[in-house]
């Protein structure tokens, strides 16, 4: 596939000739991933050290979920034809004929600009930059390049999920350090051991329209392998910010107790050898991927936690707390 | 295009156009906020 063509998707004529609902291009912006990624975005916010005002905090908010839209509808736009070729998908604007393959592109354009724009001169350049950044990261090198093309794709995906709480930390202390690097490596390590999981008990449609995804062309045996290997690299990960002295012993201890959890869940996963439709009930896996998201959950909202009860002396700061953290 | 479509183009026309007026209210309202903010912090 060219990396700056589209594969044409034919277009219904007569559904076109109606004027798109604006509740079709709310759609584009993918509103349920946006939520993880308004949490993790409000999360980096209020555990990163340091204040910001209200209405700039939830502008900078507001910027990243607009730019996690806009990237959203690029991507609608440029996997329309794949999304009419899967079941689950196929009844998107984009493959259903609701709205224009040009408008989805331009729409998601707009949106991306603006919200770069507006992080920029409310909040700063740095914030602005990471967010450009993102959006190029899950539109371009993600969903045009590296999706199509590599089985790894979930680990690069993740990436681009991982963003959010990076630039809401950047916005309030306007500097990369270790807390917020730790913060996009949480989110990056956290999402293979996810979605495989998922990927090991939901059959999709990715290998019919052509998508490597890792279940499909390496086997089971392997994605369990991988889900093994990023489980054990996403504990250290996971427990950093309190190693490193950026939290207290609050978080410290919630992680320790969450990665154990997860490590003891992923164990049989990675043991075993059911195979999806082989009628073994897939309660391992269907566990471990149900736990990932209350972990990601409780893991953010303990650094908020933490922060919170240090802002307000209930607790001692972080060993390192203050400094370069 | 028959008056049940005439109808829904512009029902549609319509509701697009409210929530572009509602989203440009918003943002006024939003760079005036950011505005005061901004000066209030320096």
């Amino acid at each position: 596939m060219s990396l700056l063509t589209p594969q044409p998707m034919p277009q219904p004529s007569g559904a076109t000739a109606m004027p798109a609902e604006w509740r079709d291009f709310f759609t584009l912006t993918k509103p349920r991933v946006m939520t993880l990624v308004i949490f993790t975005a409000i999360c980096g916010l209020l555990a990163a050290p340091g204040s910001i005002h209200p209405v700039l905090g939830f502008t900078a908010v507001l910027a990243i979920a607009m730019g996690a839209g806009g990237s959203a509808a690029l991507n609608h736009w440029w996997e329309a034809d794949l999304d009419a070729g899967m079941k689950r998908t196929a009844n998107r604007p984009l493959p259903a004929g609701r709205l224009r393959r040009e408008d989805a592109r331009d729409f998601g354009m707009f949106l991306s600009g603006v919200s770069v724009c507006l992080m920029g001169v409310a909040i700063g350049w740095l914030a602005a930059s990471l967010l450009l950044f993102a959006i190029i990261y899950y539109a371009v090198i993600y969903t045009m390049w590296l999706k199509p093309t590599t089985p790894q794709n979930i680990v690069i995906g993740g990436g681009s999920g991982a963003f959010p709480p990076l630039i809401g930390w950047v916005a309030v202390t306007g500097e990369i350090t270790a807390m917020p690097v730790l913060l996009f490596a949480i989110i990056f390590f956290w999402t293979p051991p996810h979605f495989w999981a998922l990927a090991l008990f939901v059959k999709t449609d990715y290998a019919k329209v052509g998508i490597p995804m890792l279940p499909v062309v390496a086997g089971e045996r392997v994605t369990r392998n991988h889900i093994w290997i990023y489980t054990l690299a996403l504990a250290p990960i996971a427990i950093a910010p309190w190693l490193i002295g950026g939290t207290s012993w609050v978080y410290g201890s919630i992680s320790v107790a969450l990665s154990l959890l997860f490590i003891a869940l992923a164990l049989p996963v990675a043991r075993r050898n059911a195979v999806m439709g082989a009628g073994v009930p897939m309660a391992e896996e269907k566990r471990l991927f149900k736990f990932s998201i209350v972990y990601l959950f409780v893991l953010f909202a303990a650094l908020v936690a933490d922060r919170a009860l240090e802002t307000s002396n209930i607790i001692g700061p972080g060993l390192l707390a203050g400094g370069v953290f | 295009m028959t008056p049940e479509e005439e109808a829904e183009y512009k029902r549609r026309q319509r509701s697009r156009n409210l929530v572009v007026a509602g989203a440009l209210v918003f943002f006024v309202v939003l760079f005036y906020a950011i505005t005061i903010a901004r000066l209030g912090s320096q």
